[in-house]
């Protein structure tokens, strides 16, 4: 019988969700018994192959990609989870949510105290996906399934969860498995 | 002996108190604990948050302004009230910029522990994100409004404990927020770090500068037990 898939992404976030994914430790092994990582950081590949059980997202949309990444997990993945403070608040890059875009480059590359840039110029090349107005969480873009808060949310709540969704049964997280920090 | 005493029912539980008493202290004293956060221990009651809503004789009825009664019917963990309760902590949670992650008071802080006892994973509103500030004039103590959930704790504190004025509320619905008795900010008050109100702010909004992040986590205030967990210990039986 073929394993259910898993996809991963990490939108804009530090990738510490998935740091936290890693730290399940050996159950990682199980866990590779149990499912196929799909597209994923975890194993590089970069297009989805078929249609995946679970998808797990990383940060909220900052900038057009996150979107239309966001927007094909949502077409190809049954349940979608957003992981971490990011992808359901925003999180640290919501920060800039108060502050015109305009404002916010200016200060990145002209006028902050730190900044060489001898072009004078905010980067505006075609490859570069365009920044959004603000931070949007993942559930004001597309439908989300389930939340897994934390910053980000511990080892054990992204186990418990997947192995709850893998064996058919609701997540149920117990008291010291919900954290916002 | 008799006529000192009421006697009401609380989910199913025979409660008995003293006539004078509200509906929270009453059930307190006997171990059940009424979700909170405006209301607390050392001050007058205030009754604008609504987290303590029960109904009683199936009214709506905040628990920390309405008396007891004799034979009053009154409900609180209830599928419904639970409800109302969560989309209050959901509502605070858009209307402010509640960053846990980097909150000197993550840990410690009654409306991240309420939301953790009710089991939010995610508020269910759209986030509002209100543009607010900081005052970090005062050389001892900070507020951030960002984080103020309006429960006029530090108000109440500073006149009935510290002996004070330094805050009060102004402007309306949205536009409210809490100020300080001086143009000058928190540093032209008389506001200072021996006083209680920054201690008894529910969140991070006023703090005591430099003593942030002191208690590892895992060792903090809600970490293991959720909030209420002291007055539930007093359970008989
Ligand atoms: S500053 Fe703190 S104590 Fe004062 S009203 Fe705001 S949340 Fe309440
Ligand atoms: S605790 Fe009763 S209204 Fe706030």
């Amino acid at each position: 019988m073929q394993k259910p898939k898993i996809a991963t992404a990490s939108l804009a976030g530090c990738f510490g969700c998935h740091m936290s994914l890693l730290d399940i430790d050996d159950r990682i092994l199980k866990l590779i018994d149990l499912v196929d990582f799909d597209k994923s950081p975890v194993d590089d590949i970069k297009e989805f192959t078929g249609r995946c059980l679970v998808g797990l997202i990383e940060g909220g949309c900052c900038n057009e990609e996150n979107v239309r990444v966001l927007q094909e997990f949502r077409k190809h993945c049954d349940i979608l989870i957003s992981v971490g403070d990011c992808a359901i608040d925003g999180g640290l890059p919501a920060l800039r949510n108060g502050i015109p875009l305009k404002e916010c480059l200016t200060e990145a590359y002209i006028t902050g105290p730190t900044v060489y840039n001898p072009s004078g110029k905010i980067p505006s090349d075609s490859e570069i996906p365009l920044l959004l107005d603000r931070i949007y969480p993942c559930h004001e873009v597309v439908k989300i399934d389930y939340y897994l808060p934390g910053c980000p949310p511990p080892a054990d709540t992204l186990w418990q969860a997947l192995t709850a969704l893998l064996s058919g049964k609701p997540i149920d997280l117990p008291y010291e498995l919900i954290k916002y920090d | 002996m008799n006529e000192k005493t009421v006697t009401f029912i609380v989910d199913g539980k025979e409660i008995k108190a003293r006539p004078e008493q509200t509906i929270m202290k009453a059930c307190d004293e006997a171990g059940v604990y009424i979700p909170r956060l405006c209301a607390f221990k050392d001050l007058s009651p205030f009754g604008s948050c609504r987290v303590c809503t029960v109904k009683v004789n199936g009214r709506p009825q905040a628990a920390c302004t309405q008396p007891v009664g004799e034979g009053i019917v009154v409900e609180s963990q209830t599928a419904e009230i639970q409800q109302i309760r969560r989309n209050i902590i959901d509502m605070l949670f858009v209307e402010g910029n509640h960053f846990c992650m980097f909150c000197e008071k993550s840990g410690n802080c009654e409306l991240q522990a309420m939301a953790y006892r009710l089991g939010i994973l995610a508020p269910k509103f759209p986030y509002m994100f209100p543009v607010r500030g900081v005052d970090a004039s005062h050389p001892d103590i900070f507020i951030d409004w960002n984080r103020c959930i309006l429960c006029a704790r530090c108000i109440r504190t500073s006149c009935e404990i510290d002996g004070k004025n330094a805050y009060g509320f102004i402007g309306r619905g949205p536009h409210k927020r809490v100020a300080t008795n001086s143009s000058a900010g928190l540093k032209g008050t008389d506001a200072d770090v021996s006083d209680k109100a920054p201690a008894n702010c529910p969140v991070g909004s006023l703090m005591y500068k430099r003593i942030g992040y002191a208690v590892p986590i895992g060792c903090r205030l809600y970490d293991k037990n959720p909030i209420g967990s002291d007055i539930e210990m007093k359970k008989t039986t």
